[in-house]
């Protein structure tokens, strides 16, 4: 088993150009296949401490992300995004190769891995305690997952909450963090150390930049964790630290508006959506300062401060 | 034909048994192959049939069972929407003749499990279109083609009403009068279709659900194909035919009558072709009878060598593993020639040239 730092650069620029470079995040493989440079230096940088397996072998999911060819080569080149052969989203400017392949990377599992209930959240976990940070584009939800992980806790995902429906368990995939305009400013300052990738302008989400999972994350990817609580995050400029419990039955009707393939499960989806809100006590949040609010999930995890 | 090695996808839908000896690698092939071809989820019941689910390795198993999931929400809502249509028709007190999927699925036959398909076609008398069409909007289906020239196109020469979608539920339709164009130089009547439409089994059955005869079906899938232009899911549309005739020719009767039913709906070129194509890419057990007599309506030596050539490299899976040269050319040929049976030149002329250039800036000016 080896790591993607092990390959160096030369190897995994001829992998991601021939036979495919095959990354395993949490319990998927991806045979990620491109000649676009950005995508390289974001897998060097983002993905290495993540596992490689051998060219050749099996993967969940197919990712060629290539240069358009013709004029486009040269005016305004662009990337587009096929999957064994179908292309399910418009091209976008070369530029955007990185955050791209991000976005390409949560469809392929939100399509496909109907094995578990996939939640549009973060989630994170401490002192065995999981909590599952649910919210629309704009809540804040990805700066407060980033600074919580900046402050010791462990990355189960930014994007795509797994929920195993064999067992209700959270299954991680501690790939990068996404943060979006503000945001990114927002984490330099408040943890000058975290690894941030280039900042992106120009895409449809405005600026983005990717922060890199934790070492420690991606090691532990797994470790699979239960939900203890859902935690909707709300930022409002000036508002005071406060936590609001929510109903079950409030609950359940949130988490299923943020859940990608819950209506796709059918009873099943609702059976472990049903589950997982048993086990777990809702909340809404709202917040302004991050130090309180790191102050608080602590104290909802029992860390004592 | 072109001596070309069938694709991985195309043995195990022939010979399911062929997975036992797949190792890891292989079923990466497979399922990408089979993605490619719209054909996953087909081949985890297709699989489950032949009870090889088990000897499955856990990683491609996670695939199916996926492909699985996706394909009974696709018939719990196939379901829902039949229901919904035969209530929004019945005041018209006409039988709700299905097509197609739809119909492989209500009748619940093998082939429906897994396939995944876009709109609900139906079948009605071409008199009764308008009332079709006004009971539909009335429960909120809509036209989708509001361009004045698409709309003529479909009225005045099409077998079809522009397709419709529920304003609410997004799910479309497409009203059929017939299987093929007005224009088209081969005239299925659509009176004997109907007359010979047989009830689903069960209550939807009682309350007038009905699918084409069991010849009809197999010759529309094979006149869908083989006149059609489209061969993006070629592969999957054969696999029908093989599983309709499997499936059929079980039942006394099917392989007797099929010739002369193809004679009284003029399919019987159609009909050669998906018998020769099924036999050879799928080895449907066709009698050696039936084969010969559908051969007496096969074109000339040349023109059948052409077309084999076509259709072998048109029905392969679509995946970069499997595409060679000129297999893009194929599709290309048998796209014009689709449209060529289906309209005559001059119509067509006018119809591509309205399409290239008059549509677009109409679509500007909007």
């Amino acid at each position: 088993m080896s790591l993607v730092a092990d390959l160096g650069r030369a190897e995994l620029v001829r992998r991601l150009g021939g036979p495919g470079l095959l990354l395993r995040t949490g319990p998927f493989v991806s045979r990620i296949q491109s000649n676009i440079p950005l995508v390289a230096d974001g897998i060097g940088l983002m993905y290495r401490d993540n596992l490689i397996e051998e060219p050749g072998g099996f993967a969940d999911f197919q990712v060629r992300l290539r240069q358009s060819s013709g004029l486009r080569r040269w005016w305004h080149p662009q990337v587009r995004f096929d999957h064994d052969g179908r292309e399910p989203f418009a091209p976008l400017p070369v530029a955007q190769a990185w955050p791209m392949f991000e976005w390409v990377m949560n469809w392929c599992v939100s399509n496909r891995a109907h094995r578990y209930l996939i939640v549009h959240a973060a989630v994170i976990e401490r002192n065995g305690c999981a909590i599952i940070l649910p919210a629309p584009p704009g809540s804040g939800k990805s700066t407060l997952c980033a600074a919580l992980v900046c402050r010791g806790w462990r990355l189960l995902s930014d994007e795509l909450t797994l929920i195993r429906r064999s067992d209700g368990m959270l299954v991680p995939l501690a790939r990068p963090v996404s943060l979006k305009n503000a945001s990114i400013d927002v984490i330099r300052a408040f943890a000058p150390d975290a690894l941030l990738g280039p900042s992106v302008p120009g895409t449809n989400k405005g600026t983005i930049a990717h922060m890199k999972a934790p070492a420690t994350s991606v090691a532990q990817v797994g470790d699979v964790a239960r939900a203890r609580h859902i935690v909707f995050p709300r930022y409002e400029a000036g508002a005071a630290t406060t936590l609001t419990p929510m109903s079950k039955g409030q609950l359940f009707i949130r988490v299923a508006e943020n859940a990608f393939n819950y209506f796709v499960l059918g009873p099943a989806g609702f059976d472990c959506l049903a589950d997982l809100v048993e086990g777990a006590d809702g909340h809404e949040f709202c917040y302004s300062q991050l130090d309180e609010a790191i102050a608080l999930f602590d104290r909802l995890a029992g860390v004592t401060p | 034909m072109t001596a070309r090695a069938p694709s991985l996808l195309v043995e195990v839908l022939s010979a399911p048994g062929r997975v036992r000896l797949l190792d890891l690698p292989g079923w990466d092939r497979l399922l990408r192959q089979a993605n490619s071809a719209n054909v996953g989820a087909i081949l985890v019941f297709l699989l489950e049939e032949h009870g090889l689910l088990d000897d499955v390795p856990p990683q491609p198993r996670e695939h199916l069972e996926a492909a699985r999931i996706v394909a009974l929400r696709h018939r719990r809502l196939t379901g829902y929407e039949v229901e919904r249509i035969r209530s929004d028709l019945a005041q018209l007190g006409l039988p709700l003749i299905l097509l197609k999927g739809a119909a492989y699925a209500m009748a619940g036959l093998p082939s429906s499990r897994g396939r995944l398909f876009s709109d609900i076609d139906i079948l009605v008398p071409k008199d009764q279109l308008d009332d079709v069409e006004n009971a539909l909007m009335v429960h909120g289906w809509a036209s989708t083609h509001h361009d004045a020239y698409d709309q003529r196109y479909y009225r005045t020469w099409m077998h079809e009403l522009p397709p419709m979608v529920h304003l609410r539920r997004g799910n479309a339709i497409d009203v059929h009068h017939a299987i093929l164009p007005e224009t088209a130089p081969v005239r299925p009547d659509p009176t004997l279709l109907r007359a010979a439409a047989r009830p689903i089994p069960g209550d939807l059955g009682a309350l007038g659900v009905c699918t084409l005869s069991p010849h009809d079906m197999f010759l529309h899938s094979a006149v869908h194909l083989f006149f059609g232009g489209e061969f993006d899911q070629g592969l999957r549309d054969l696999f029908d035919m093989h599983r309709l005739a499997t499936h059929f020719g079980a039942e006394p009767g099917f392989w007797d009558g099929l010739v002369a039913r193809a004679v009284a709906l003029e399919l019987t070129r159609p009909m050669f072709y998906a018998l020769r194509h099924a036999s050879r890419t799928f080895g449907t057990p066709v009698p050696a009878s039936v084969m010969v007599a559908a051969e007496a309506f096969a074109p000339s030596r040349p023109v059948l060598a052409l077309m084999d050539a076509l259709f072998t490299r048109a029905l392969v899976p679509p995946h970069p593993d499997c595409v060679a040269r000129f297999d893009g050319a194929a599709h290309f040929a048998l796209y014009v020639r689709g449209n060529w049976l289906r309209m005559p030149m001059v119509l067509l002329t006018r119809h591509l040239f309205h399409k290239a250039f008059v549509s677009p800036r109409t679509a500007e000016a909007a």
